[in-house]
């Protein structure tokens, strides 16, 4: 008779009993004996450290996440493809409800009208954001996100189209994901390096134009922080032929300039962990996804949609199945299944929250003290910031000594500095791409200029 | 049958509740930032910032979290009851997992800060890589893929990259008839054609079949998928020598894990001769499904694949680090390392329960649902009437001489408080009604769910109409699915 190993298993033994006499086994080892074939057993337990009690567990934890320093908890000016801002008290609550958390995903619309008409919110918040028509209901993240659009761009152009230009500064690994996706060489990937001024050059966008591209895509707010000229890309794009896809780094950019719906994105695609997601060492976050009514047919991932009952009642369902795996099998559109359900919520909570005005003055907060500090960093001697174009809240800065040794050097004092580029681009070792946000006290921003004054070339000595 | 709402459409504790725009007030706000301490920006172009802004509400705090509130109690969930979905393993979810997933120490990590600041984090991934590996008999993991088809999609991309690497990435993909549609569907988005591969009247895959489409195939064949146990909740017993057989073809042998509920330590996949598996976090390993995700996929190989895995992988030593030098990796799945604070929940769940927690669940999960096979076998179909694993599948074959099918035998065990078991898969067994209890339900609930079955069986044949308009009670009625798709509204009709 097996012991209880773990309270989270109901059965008494007396109960384990009578089980197995209605099953008709004497106990569970012959039950699996007839199951399992004995050279397929594994015959010994499993090598892992034996059960612990819940204060236990609880203190394991404890040291294992006092053994990080948290960023989130110093002064924190890194970002590159993940954003702190303040997210509000009641979301965590909200989020936590079990009602949300232990849901399966809402096949049975009958008793899963809170997730569908969460999800529906959700999906359109995002069309407000973006300025696009239709949103789904989320894909895993950005980078994966992108990879998406491309794959739905490749399907729009019926295979006639083959080609993808990921044009000027999209994140690196975001990049680096589609080079992983585009595995299976269904969509040859075209890559086009950002001109001088950190931004898409427009002559070499047009170079790589032609008849063959699906897509050309590009990132706004970029990787190095700058606002793209979407209007003449989506120009260019348009009069050849293709569709144009527009990542966004941090989606609150869309609150304070024109959104990519409104400059002629054909799918917008961004990073949603902003929305009110914990930084959690980069997940769950959340993909979005937005495009063009008729191109919903061809767009990935799930969709909600509105209906009535049998009563005549509003309610929501899971609609255009037909594009999905569970249907289509191998005709499918993608072959996402489970996706970001909960953090689609929980971003739909924060603008439910921060509204239009609040996305708007977070927004314009980043921006103004990120300026500051560009402005203070630029009179630093021995630093520089080389870009001069429009940028959102993060701006590369250069250094007088390696990057990572300014990180290195503050991480001490608990202050995140930011990220050297050479994590990504070995070269550039005397670049560091710093961010700032609301969250950023003006005591942090003075603090960081301060310290990185520290690392200035001595006046008189070697420049 | 209907009910009598109040004038604004409540009902007791069933508020009714608009869309959250409905909502909103002009000039409300739920949000505070502290005085602004630096001069507004005069840098930016007028012209390119936004005139109109998004249609987003305008909420109190209050509006937020009672609409929320409500919303959450029209849903279903594993806290409130028991949900006997097969294939997705809904048992219940810790709440210490919640708790240690929500340490600071855990959610305010930057992907991008320093290694030497996030030891902690990387030790705890080593140890859920580590584990995954003994429980799977598989050697080294990623921690990466952010869900199930996510592994799925990871696993097939090595498999691809390493017969690339021995010359020939192959053209096919074999696939029972019985896979989950994510297996052709992610064999498709990693350019392969998919073989579909009939099971035995035993419900189980066979060597001869495998052998068949091996000689007929050739080196055309990358490798099998294959569901363990099968999605009948059959042990696949014939594996080693089809794993063989695939081997000795030049193929690669994936394991869906989206059973491994039933196999922890009783058998191990890797030890059957799979090649490479994902692991759904979110079922095997008591993280909750949030009404469709943040799940987790982690992907188990065997060392020789071990090259091909995502990069970056966790370097073990007194300091950990990060490897990022993988020349033969098929690079990076997602951004950063994956759905960390899925991971925090998993790694909880085995710490707490321990080796032989694990052994044990499987064990109770396998005794829970031959225990319904046996008591629902009496009013209901059993399509593969002998012993199962972890989940059994029925049919509706006695009630369908009374007009009554599955859909309307799931929709009545709502009215009865209950969450539907998994339909129509999988789509080798007709009108298959596909149940996995898991070891979290008591006898009490085992026995709540029978006499439900047991019920509406009666019904089917006394009264089947109640059947065909269920559910009666629920907050909403059946829902017009056909109109959804056909005028799609995907989106709030603002001014409406």
């Amino acid at each position: 008779m097996p012991e209880r190993c773990s309270k989270y298993i109901p059965a008494t033994c007396g109960e384990v009993r009578h089980m197995l006499e209605v099953v008709g086994y004497p106990g569970i080892d012959a039950l699996l004996a007839d199951l399992v074939p004995a050279e397929q057993r594994l015959g010994r337990p499993l090598a892992l450290p034996g059960p612990m009690s819940e204060p236990e567990v609880m203190a394991l934890g404890a040291a294992l996440a006092g053994a990080n320093r948290p960023a989130a908890a110093g002064a924190c000016f890194l970002g590159a493809g993940a954003y702190r801002h303040h997210i509000p008290a009641a979301i965590h609550h909200l989020a936590g409800r079990g009602e949300f958390l232990t849901a399966y995903t809402p096949y049975q619309p009958e008793i899963s009208q809170g997730t569908l008409q969460g999800i529906f919110e959700f999906q359109t918040m995002v069309t407000e954001l973006f300025g696009m028509d239709v949103a789904n209901a989320s894909v895993y993240d950005g980078a994966t996100a992108l990879a998406e659009a491309l794959f739905m761009a490749h399907r729009v152009g019926r295979g006639k189209r083959s080609r993808a230009v990921l044009a000027g500064a999209i994140h690196p690994e975001h990049l680096e994901v589609c080079c992983t996706y585009g595995l299976a060489r269904i969509v040859a990937l075209d890559s086009l390096a950002p001109g001088a001024d950190g931004r898409v050059s427009l002559t070499d966008l047009d170079a790589k134009l032609g008849p063959d591209v699906c897509c050309v895509a590009v990132q706004s707010p970029n990787f190095l922080g700058l606002i793209e000229d979407l209007p003449a890309i989506a120009a260019r794009v348009h009069a050849a032929g293709a569709l144009l896809v527009v990542s966004v780094s941090d989606p609150h950019a869309c609150a304070l300039f024109q959104p990519p719906g409104e400059l002629g994105a054909d799918i917008v695609i961004a990073e949603g962990q902003p929305l009110g997601l914990p930084l959690s060492m980069g997940g769950p976050y959340l993909g979005l996804f937005a495009t063009r009514n008729d191109l919903v047919r061809q767009m990935p991932g799930r969709l909600v949609g509105r209906t009535t009952d049998a009563d005549g009642r509003t309610g929501f369902v899971l609609t255009l199945a037909t594009r999905e795996q569970h249907i289509r099998r191998e005709k499918a559109t993608s072959n996402i299944c489970t996706n970001q359900g909960l953090n689609a919520l929980q971003a739909a909570m924060y603008m439910s929250i921060v509204g239009p005005a609040g996305l708007r003055e977070v927004a314009e907060r980043s921006h103004a003290h990120a300026l500051h500090l560009k402005r203070a960093v630029a009179a630093l001697p021995g630093f520089g910031v080389p870009h001069a174009g429009p940028f959102f809240h993060e701006f590369v800065v250069t250094t007088p000594v390696p990057a990572s040794e300014i990180v290195q050097g503050l991480l001490p004092v608990g202050v995140f500095a930011g990220l050297p580029l050479s994590r990504y681009f070995p070269e550039r070792t005397h670049e560091l791409l710093v961010c700032a946000t609301e969250a950023n006290s003006r005591a942090e921003l003075d603090e960081l200029v301060r310290l990185l004054g520290g690392f200035s070339p001595r006046a008189g000595g070697a420049a | 049958m209907t009910r009598p709402f109040g004038p604004n459409g409540t009902l007791g504790l069933a508020h009714e509740e608009p869309v959250v725009f409905a909502r909103s007030v002009p000039g409300r706000r739920g949000w505070s930032l502290p005085d602004p301490e630096v001069a507004a920006a005069d840098d930016l172009d007028p012209a390119t910032l936004r005139a109109v802004p998004p249609r987003l509400p305008e909420l109190g705090e209050l509006d937020v979290v009672r609409h929320y509130t409500r919303l959450s109690q029209w849903n279903y969930s594993v806290d409130a009851g028991f949900y006997p979905l097969g294939s997705c393993t809904m048992k219940y979810n810790p709440r210490v997992n919640e708790d240690i997933a929500s340490l600071p120490g855990f959610t305010g990590l930057h992907p991008q800060q320093p290694v030497a600041s996030l030891q902690g984090a990387l030790r705890l991934m080593a140890e859920l890589e580590d584990a995954l590996a003994e429980i799977t008999g598989l050697c080294a993991v990623t921690l990466q893929p952010s869900a199930g088809a996510h592994g799925e999609y990871t696993g097939v991309a090595i498999i691809r990259a390493a017969l690339t690497a021995r010359g020939n990435p192959r053209s096919k993909i074999l696939v029972p008839e019985s896979a989950h549609g994510t297996n052709p569907a992610t064999a498709a988005i990693c350019g392969y054609q998919i073989v579909a591969l009939p099971a035995g009247p035993d419900g189980l895959l066979h060597p001869e079949t495998v052998a068949a489409a091996m000689d007929t195939l050739g080196d055309e064949v990358a490798g099998l998928m294959v569901t363990h146990p099968n999605t009948l909740g059959l042990y696949e017993r014939n594996l080693p020598a089809i794993c063989e057989i695939v081997h000795r073809g030049g193929g690669l042998v994936y394991g869906d894990g989206a059973n491994l509920n039933a196999l922890m330590g009783v058998a191990r996949p890797g030890d059957v001769g799979i090649d490479v598996m994902h692991i759904n976090l979110h079922k095997t390993f008591s993280t909750p499904h949030g009404g469709g995700g943040p799940g987790a996929g982690p992907v188990a190989v065997r060392a020789a694949l071990a090259q091909f895995l995502p990069r970056p992988v966790i370097r073990r030593g007194r300091e950990l680090s990060l490897d990022w030098d993988r020349p033969q990796s098929i690079g990076k799945v997602r951004s950063f390392f994956g759905n960390f604070g899925v991971l925090v929940r998993a790694w909880t769940y085995i710490r707490e329960v321990g080796g032989t927690g694990l052994a044990e669940a499987s064990r109770l999960a396998v005794l829970n649902a031959n225990y319904l096979r046996v008591r629902l076998g009496r009013a209901f179909q059993v399509a593969y009437d002998r012993p199962c694993m972890h989940e059994v599948v029925l049919t509706d074959k006695l009630q369908r001489d009374h007009g009554v099918q599955t859909m309307d035998i799931a929709k009545r065990l709502i009215d009865l408080g209950y969450h539907p078991p998994t339909v129509y898969f999988p789509l080798v067994v007709p009108h298959a009604i596909m149940v996995e209890p898991t070891e979290s339900e008591s006898l009490a609930e085992l026995d709540g769910f029978v006499a439900a079955m047991e019920q509406i069986a009666r019904e089917a044949v006394e009264d089947p109409g109640l059947l065909l308009g269920a559910p009666h009670v629920s907050f909403r009625r059946r829902l017009d699915e056909v109109a959804a798709a056909k005028s799609p509204v995907l989106t709030y009709p603002f001014g409406e």
